[in-house]
């Protein structure tokens, strides 16, 4: 901590009073380092998914080449990456059973997170912070090993077999592990806490007079939960349904645990792509197109992340 | 108006059991003498031996220390970025690429981790190519990636943190002729710092148990604790794993339980302290 904060100390007092100056040099560490490091690696990714593939390290054909034959630079501009893309049925159908995991996860994620949610936000205020510790414990222990508890869980000899085996509710064990249902569960499990804060910090907002009102308006519960509740918690709902959403869809390390091994994920794919194809353009179109795909709910996301700050500012 | 008890309590056990019950069965087979995860040995367990088989294989003990310097040294890495970043969303108002910023912050939030390993992988072998640094993959790589996905994190807890105290103790010390660096340092800091240590305890998490990023950027030698462990359970269940997450689970329940007290302190007597500045006053 001593050197992080003889770090702050240098970048701050260079800067002398925190003119203009100082302002600018506080805002451009962040905005350069993320410049360099999260910016211009899309432009990268960008350019070599439209290189050919070689036999080389690194194994990318470069766009401009010097041709010392005509004393030229050539540009070499392939759009065959994302024509393979297209044209083959695995990688559609990768896509779109991504998209339909990620989709299916994060509705069975809202529909326990939104209960639980709820249930907090109204509990007696000594009691909720110890709920919330409650939810975020699980986050802060590793997530591989959270994972890695459902294999012993779903096997075909493992927990939930043996335990409804045990009870005689089923006379065989249940194909339960390398299922869609595994990678569900497996998602719904590890993003959770993810729905749950959100929708925690928007419902612990909430003007609880409103629902008095409604109350001695003759409403019924019910009724007033669905037409007060629910829509001024829409904001939430979209948070942290996206939250789940967006990097499911990319998962890698859930679909390859627990899921199917004739059916893979996008990110299995991209990776697969990468390690053992050592195909980097291709790996670099299968990125692109999945973040070109995820652009409108990342831009949504950040939509309603800006109004939750600028609310508290 | 209140929800009925028994829904809330209903709801509240379900969803409890589904989080936590997985993690209770880990930590109750670690203890298991058979080597068949899920059968319950009656005769020899409980029994210790898989701790001690943990403890004696130096791989994993290698591993485990290096994911703890690479997760120490990314964590403070991202403190220092991600709390520029938050002072500069929270408290400068409009400037110029502040939307740039804004979106460079909340965008690795949701970014799938392939893709963030794919890019920051590309962007090392170009920098290679052009510059000679860094030369190959390894720590270091794989730190940097670290610091830049987890200083989103990072920000955003300490943005919210600053939005929520009360700006006008900076500007009275400013109005009394205090330099804006020790205005910083005496008034800012200290209110914010609750939220600075915990994003950096954040920021340690993401980045000891980040497998996906770090299978992009590693290179020979820097084999994390995560990567050992993928590689172990993508063959199935071993009794040596049930016994590292028990340690695990036990070593962050401690962490979390202890920070989460300290932080209370530190703000329970921040409170006490300004009431008793007010009673003063009056």
């Amino acid at each position: 901590m001593g050197g992080v904060c003889l770090f702050i100390l240098a970048v701050v007092q260079s800067s002398g009073p925190l003119t203009v100056n100082g302002r600018r040099i506080v805002i451009a560490w962040p905005f350069f380092w993320l410049l360099l490091f999260f910016i211009i690696p899309f432009l990268i990714v960008f350019k070599i998914s439209f290189s050919e593939a070689r036999l080389a390290m690194p194994p990318v054909a470069p766009l401009f080449e010097w041709v010392s034959s005509t004393k030229n630079f050539v540009l070499t501009l392939s759009f065959n990456n994302y024509l393979f893309l297209f044209s083959d049925a695995l990688y559609i159908n990768t896509f779109f059973y991504s998209i339909k995991v990620a989709a299916v996860s994060t509705f069975w994620c809202l529909l326990l997170g939104y209960p639980m949610a709820y249930a907090i936000s109204r509990a007696d205020p000594v009691r909720r912070n110890l709920y919330l510790m409650l939810i975020m414990l699980p986050f802060w222990t590793s997530f591989l090993l959270r994972v890695y508890a459902w294999v012993g869980l779903l096997k075909t000899d493992g927990l939930i077999n043996n335990f409804l085996l045990n009870l005689r509710l089923i006379d065989e064990p249940l194909t339960l592990l390398y299922t869609d249902f595994a990678v569900y569960v497996g998602i719904v499990y590890s993003y959770l806490p993810f729905m749950i804060l959100p929708l925690y910090s928007n419902l612990e907002k909430h003007d609880l007079s409103l629902l008095e009102a409604a109350d001695d308006l003759g409403a019924h519960p019910i009724t007033a939960f669905f037409k007060i509740t629910l829509p001024l918690s829409i904001s939430g709902i979209v948070a942290g349904s996206l939250l789940v959403f967006i990097p499911a869809v990319g998962e890698f390390v859930i679909p390859s645990l627990l899921g199917r091994s004739d059916q893979l994920m996008i990110g299995t794919v991209l990776t697969n792509e990468f390690f053992s194809n050592r195909d980097w353009p291709v790996a670099s179109a299968v990125a692109i197109a999945l973040l070109l795909f995820l652009l409108v709910p990342i831009k949504i996301f950040q939509y309603y992340q800006d109004r939750e700050t600028e609310a508290a500012l | 108006m209140r929800v009925p008890g028994l829904f809330r309590n209903s709801v509240l056990m379900l969803g409890f059991v589904f989080l936590y019950a997985p993690i209770v069965s880990m930590i109750f087979f670690s203890f298991n003498n058979s080597r068949l995860v899920t059968v319950w040995d009656a005769v020899n367990s409980p029994t210790l031996k898989w701790y001690v088989v943990l403890f004696k294989n130096e791989a994993i003990l290698g591993a485990a220390w290096l994911s703890i310097k690479i997760a120490a040294l990314s964590a403070s890495g991202a403190v220092v970025l991600g709390t520029l970043a938050g002072l500069s969303l929270a408290r400068f108002g409009k400037f110029r690429g502040r939307a740039l910023l804004s979106v460079m912050i909340t965008a690795p939030l949701v970014m799938p981790e392939v893709i963030t390993g794919l890019s920051m992988l590309l962007l090392f072998v170009a920098l290679e190519q052009l510059t000679g640094w860094p030369e190959g993959r390894g720590i270091l790589t794989i730190i940097f990636a670290h610091i830049t996905f987890s200083m989103a994190y990072v920000t955003v807890v300490v943005q919210s943190r600053l939005a929520s105290f009360d700006r006008s103790l900076e500007e009275v010390a400013l109005d009394l002729g205090a330099r804006p660096v020790t205005v910083f340092w005496r008034i800012t800091l200290p209110i914010i710092f609750p939220a600075v240590l915990s994003g950096w305890l954040l920021a340690f998490t993401l980045s000891w148990d980040d497998v996906v990023i770090s299978q992009f950027l590693s290179g020979p030698g820097s084999t994390t604790l995560p990567m050992i462990v993928y590689s172990k359970v993508r063959l199935g269940v071993s009794p040596d794993i049930n016994a590292l997450a028990s340690v695990m689970v036990l070593i962050v329940a401690l962490c979390v339980v202890l920070s989460t007290y300290y932080i209370k302190r530190i703000e329970q007597r921040r409170v006490a302290e300004a009431l008793m500045v007010r009673s003063e006053e009056l």
